[in-house]
């Protein structure tokens, strides 16, 4: 086993070593997608099982296209169009499909802690797609990647994660890994959408003014703002986030400094980022998306089933 | 512990090859040099070094090729991969395969099966270092052999380079 875990549930689990292999494996399946021949033949005995209980497109599509370029089987699942709608547990679901010879799950859920529970009771290899609120560990490798590949080295980069740190499973697999790879981590945003005590929790600077934050780092992971959780009232309006934290370009010219733009997807336009930063030279967001399959394949293929 | 090639025999053996692949390839136009991840690096590297020597004018095609996802024991143990590089077409030329050693002719199969993702060559060749003879696990056999030798499935070849370990030798071990 060339991973320290069994299972990718968050970066909060992995040793550093385990960061280095991924990043180092998925520049390898990176160069296999420019091949014409755009497939290795790795994983073609395990069948995957995709379980979305939450939406999706890019990290869906992402992981479903790594299976394929690895040869695996595979099979999607959403909750909408399944039995959970008639009041199946989550677990009776995953055993049902197990006992169909599944050999990996992969799995978005809206509960923080489902890919754990379900870890701790069966036998696959399960790899987190987005739990609630806890992490999104292959979007948190796949920034590290895109950062990586920009700047070549993590150590000392120094990276500001902007709006809704609180909600956010993309923001806590961010600080996670790139505290261990010995970045620099500011926070961002409105005072209700950073928790308190992140700096001592977290070892991260807190910083509620955008444009300071900006022209203090390096490059600027920018969330979406959660449109679904509008009723919780943190913010009067999108109006006045955007006026205070949308980063638009007249705010970037006027930075001391050229920073690269990265935003996980998908993108509000208008509110936490205008379109004329998104799709500037500024932006690497297509890049993320790109890398992200690279770097699904390599924690698919690193956590593949090994016979005992 | 036995030498196979000392460091002066290891030299002429890798400009001997050399001088074959040159033989058979003429001009060298369709002919295009891949060395196997990791270790076949160290012999393609002078091989191609070699033939750069004696026919300075012409431009080589040189290749690296990592083979880990294509093995066929990925369910035994997960391999770290090496980079692969390959940044020419492959389609209708004369392909060179270099490794170090040639032993159960697993790794040349998994190389061929990468190769052909790369493009339909005209033909494949095999040129390594040492043949391991009467090993082989596939029907597989080198065009260009360094030297050939008997061994038990307990020996093992080590190769050395200086540039990586300080000395240039073949040897065969005995394993415990």
């Amino acid at each position: 086993m060339q991973l320290s875990t069994k299972h990718l549930l968050g970066i909060r689990d992995l040793t550093r070593e385990d960061i280095q292999t991924i990043l180092t494996t998925a520049s390898q399946f990176k160069e296999v997608l420019q091949r014409p021949v755009k497939k290795v033949p790795s994983l073609r005995d395990i069948t995957i099982v995709n379980l979305f209980f939450e939406n999706s497109t890019r990290t869906r599509i992402s992981f479903e296209l790594a299976e394929k370029r690895l040869s695996a089987d595979t099979i999607s699942f959403t909750a909408g169009t399944s039995s959970v709608k008639k009041g199946e547990t989550l677990l009776d679901t995953v055993n049902n499909i197990l006992s169909m010879k599944v050999d990996m799950v992969v799995m978005r859920h809206s509960s923080s802690g489902a890919p754990h529970f379900l870890a701790r009771h069966i036998p696959a290899a399960i790899i987190n797609a987005g739990d609630g609120i806890n992490e999104h560990p292959t979007q948190g490798l796949l920034d590290a990647f895109s950062m990586q590949e920009r700047f070549g080295s993590l150590k000392g980069l120094k990276v500001a994660i902007i709006g809704d740190i609180m909600h956010s499973r993309v923001a806590m697999s961010n600080i996670y890994l790139l505290k261990k790879m010995g970045a620099e981590v500011t926070v961002a945003g409105p005072p209700t959408l950073i928790p308190v005590h992140m700096k001592e929790a977290f070892d991260v600077r807190v910083e509620y003014n955008l444009r300071k934050a900006l022209e203090w780092c390096d490059v600027a992971n920018v969330l979406r703002i959660q449109l679904e959780r509008q009723n919780q009232v943190l913010f009067s309006s999108l109006r006045e986030y955007s006026l205070a934290y949308g980063i638009n370009r007249r705010l970037l010219e006027s930075l001391n400094r050229e920073i690269v733009i990265m935003h996980p997807g998908p993108i509000n336009r208008g509110v936490e980022l205008d379109s004329d930063v998104a799709d500037s030279g500024q932006s690497i967001i297509l890049q993320q998306v790109e890398n992200g399959v690279a770097v699904r394949m390599a924690a698919l293929y690193l956590l593949s089933p090994q016979a005992s | 512990m036995k030498t196979v090639l000392n460091e002066q025999q290891l030299a002429i053996t890798i400009k001997r090859l050399a001088h074959q692949v040159l033989e058979n390839h003429g001009k060298l136009e369709t002919t295009v040099f891949i060395g196997l991840q990791p270790r076949g690096i160290f012999v393609s590297d002078q091989v191609v070094d070699e033939i750069r020597r004696l026919v300075p004018s012409t431009k080589l095609n040189y290749g690296k090729l990592d083979i880990t996802f294509y093995r066929d024991d990925v369910r035994k143990e997960i391999h770290i991969a090496n980079r692969t590089d390959i940044p020419f077409t492959i389609e209708n030329k004369n392909v060179v395969l270099i490794d170090d050693v040639l032993y159960t002719g697993r790794t040349i199969r998994a190389a061929l099966d990468a190769l052909l993702d790369f493009g339909r060559p005209a033909k494949v060749e095999l040129c390594v270092l040492i043949d391991r003879r009467f090993s082989r696990q596939l029907p597989i056999q080198a065009d260009y052999v360094g030297k050939s030798i008997d061994s038990i499935i307990s020996q093992k070849v080590k190769v050395f380079w200086k540039a990586r370990d300080g000395r240039q030798e073949v040897v065969l071990l005995e394993e415990s």
